[in-house]
């Protein structure tokens, strides 16, 4: 096991440790947030695109997390299979939650952006649609979760169904690609396609999405593990 | 070896009569290929451009029919218990289960699909392509299917989850067959759709009855 879940594995240890780091790193994502939005709304207009440059600052760190939640997903769904631990279902389970909420976040705002850029809501191109099928992904794990009664079946069943969907979202990003592309490809990655006084808020706000992901992961992780333990207490004060 | 051939024989014979097997499914198949023409027009040329779109969309719907019926049956009457006690595999069994559900109502389809697609209006020539994905395309809709089956195993409304789970991942081979029919209907080389589509169904072959026997087993567990 990679050490860090190791680590943390221990439910104690867990809450010691999540008990300082989910407020440090909410503090952490509301500081760089409001940085980068002070820097994003600050910043020139675009040449080209004018004042709604600045979704950029909401839409791309979103959809870059929309990505990074479901590997987190897979991961955590791979680690509650194969070790059966309680936090990595926990973990899995929260990250879903949070993972539609980017996806879902994506997807608006890249429509709110395209209606002036490309003067329509949506264009069937292929990251779009991408994006959408992955949010369709997202749906059909939470779907699968809340229909199964028993808890411990339905946590293994959403499991494996995370892993067939880590497997097949490659197939599916690749043949959305066959089939059409349209969008620009990735400027982040491309050193100097950005210019400094956008790449700031950019990154900024990416560094916000993802404390701000990793606060909220811990609270709910946390939340999941007390709702758990007040249902074992509850069956054992029932049994007495 | 004897052994599979029996389930093979006994997953196809449930799979023809489960419920009207392969009559109801091309039944329905026939119900939303007229529909079609009754919702877009009338007109041939209007018709013409998605044909052969909106055959493959209707195979893939109809090949969601009767998966709710794949594993539940046998995991009500514990046919599921007595296959996981036997000395196959149980991935070995889901996938002959998958098989005989291919061939009780995805080659039927496949045979229905170019009828369907020329009916719509598509060129007679587009028949043997249709054939072809359809018999590929179903084999990865049977396997990737049985998943979603094996999955909703024990939940409510396990029908409508099946559907909800399985409709992402039948994005690939919609795409890849739609763009094989797609290029050869405007005359451009239709191997690349049509190989990456039976690549997909190999690798549901080989990897989908793995998360079958795995979902089938935390079912029973």
């Amino acid at each position: 096991m990679i050490p860090a879940p190791a680590f943390l594995a221990n439910p104690e240890r867990f809450m010691a440790f999540s008990r300082w780091a989910a407020p440090l790193l909410g503090v952490v994502a509301v500081a760089c947030a409001l940085v980068g939005l002070w820097l994003g709304f600050s910043a020139p207009p675009d040449y080209q695109q004018g004042e709604t440059v600045r979704i950029m600052f909401i839409h791309v760190p979103a959809a870059i997390m929309s990505m990074f939640v479901y590997a987190c997903l897979g991961v955590a769904s791979l680690l509650a299979l194969v070790y059966r631990h309680v936090l990595a279902d926990c973990a899995a389970q929260a990250a879903a939650v949070l993972g539609t909420g980017f996806t879902l976040l994506a997807l608006v705002t890249g429509s709110l952006w395209g209606r002036p850029m490309w003067g329509t809501w949506w264009v069937w191109d292929a990251r779009l649609t991408s994006v959408l099928v992955l949010f369709l992904f997202y749906l059909a794990y939470l779907a699968l979760r809340a229909s199964i009664d028993d808890e411990a079946k339905a946590a293994r069943a959403a499991a494996i169904l995370a892993l067939v969907g880590l497997i097949n979202l490659p197939i599916v990003h690749f043949s959305v690609y066959w089939w059409n592309s349209l969008h620009q490809g990735s400027t982040m990655l491309t050193p100097g396609a950005l210019a400094p006084v956008y790449a700031a808020p950019l990154y900024l706000m990416l560094l916000a999405y993802l404390a701000g992901f990793g606060s909220l992961w811990l609270v709910r992780i946390r939340g999941e593990l007390w709702r758990r333990r007040a249902e074992a207490a509850a069956l054992r004060a029932a049994r007495a | 070896m004897s052994r599979l051939l029996t389930l093979l024989g006994r997953e196809t014979a449930l799979a023809w009569g489960r419920g009207g097997g392969p009559l109801v499914t091309v039944g329905f198949y026939a119900g939303v290929a007229t529909l079609l023409p009754l919702a877009i027009g009338p007109e041939r040329e209007r018709l013409a451009a998605v044909a052969t779109g909106a055959a493959w969309v209707a195979l893939a719907l109809a090949s969601l029919l009767s998966l709710d019926r794949l594993f539940e049956r046998d995991y009500e009457d514990g046919a599921l218990d007595l296959l996981t006690l036997s000395p196959l595999p149980l991935e070995l069994a889901c996938a002959v289960k998958c098989l005989g559900q291919w061939i009780a109502t995805g080659a039927p389809l496949a045979l229905a699909a170019p009828v369907a697609a020329i009916a719509l209006g598509a060129k007679p020539g587009l028949a043997p392509l249709i054939l072809a994905c359809a018999l590929a395309g179903g084999l990865a809709f049977a396997f990737v299917g049985g998943i979603g089956a094996g999955l909703s195993l024990g939940a409510r409304r396990g029908g409508l989850l099946t559907a909800v789970i399985v409709l992402p991942l039948f994005v690939p081979p919609v795409i890849f067959g739609g763009g094989a029919l797609d290029a050869f209907a405007s005359g451009l080389s239709w191997q690349a759709g049509f190989a990456l589509l039976a690549a997909y169904a190999a690798a549901a072959v080989a990897l989908g009855p793995l998360a079958m026997a795995a979902a089938c087993r935390n079912a029973l567990s």
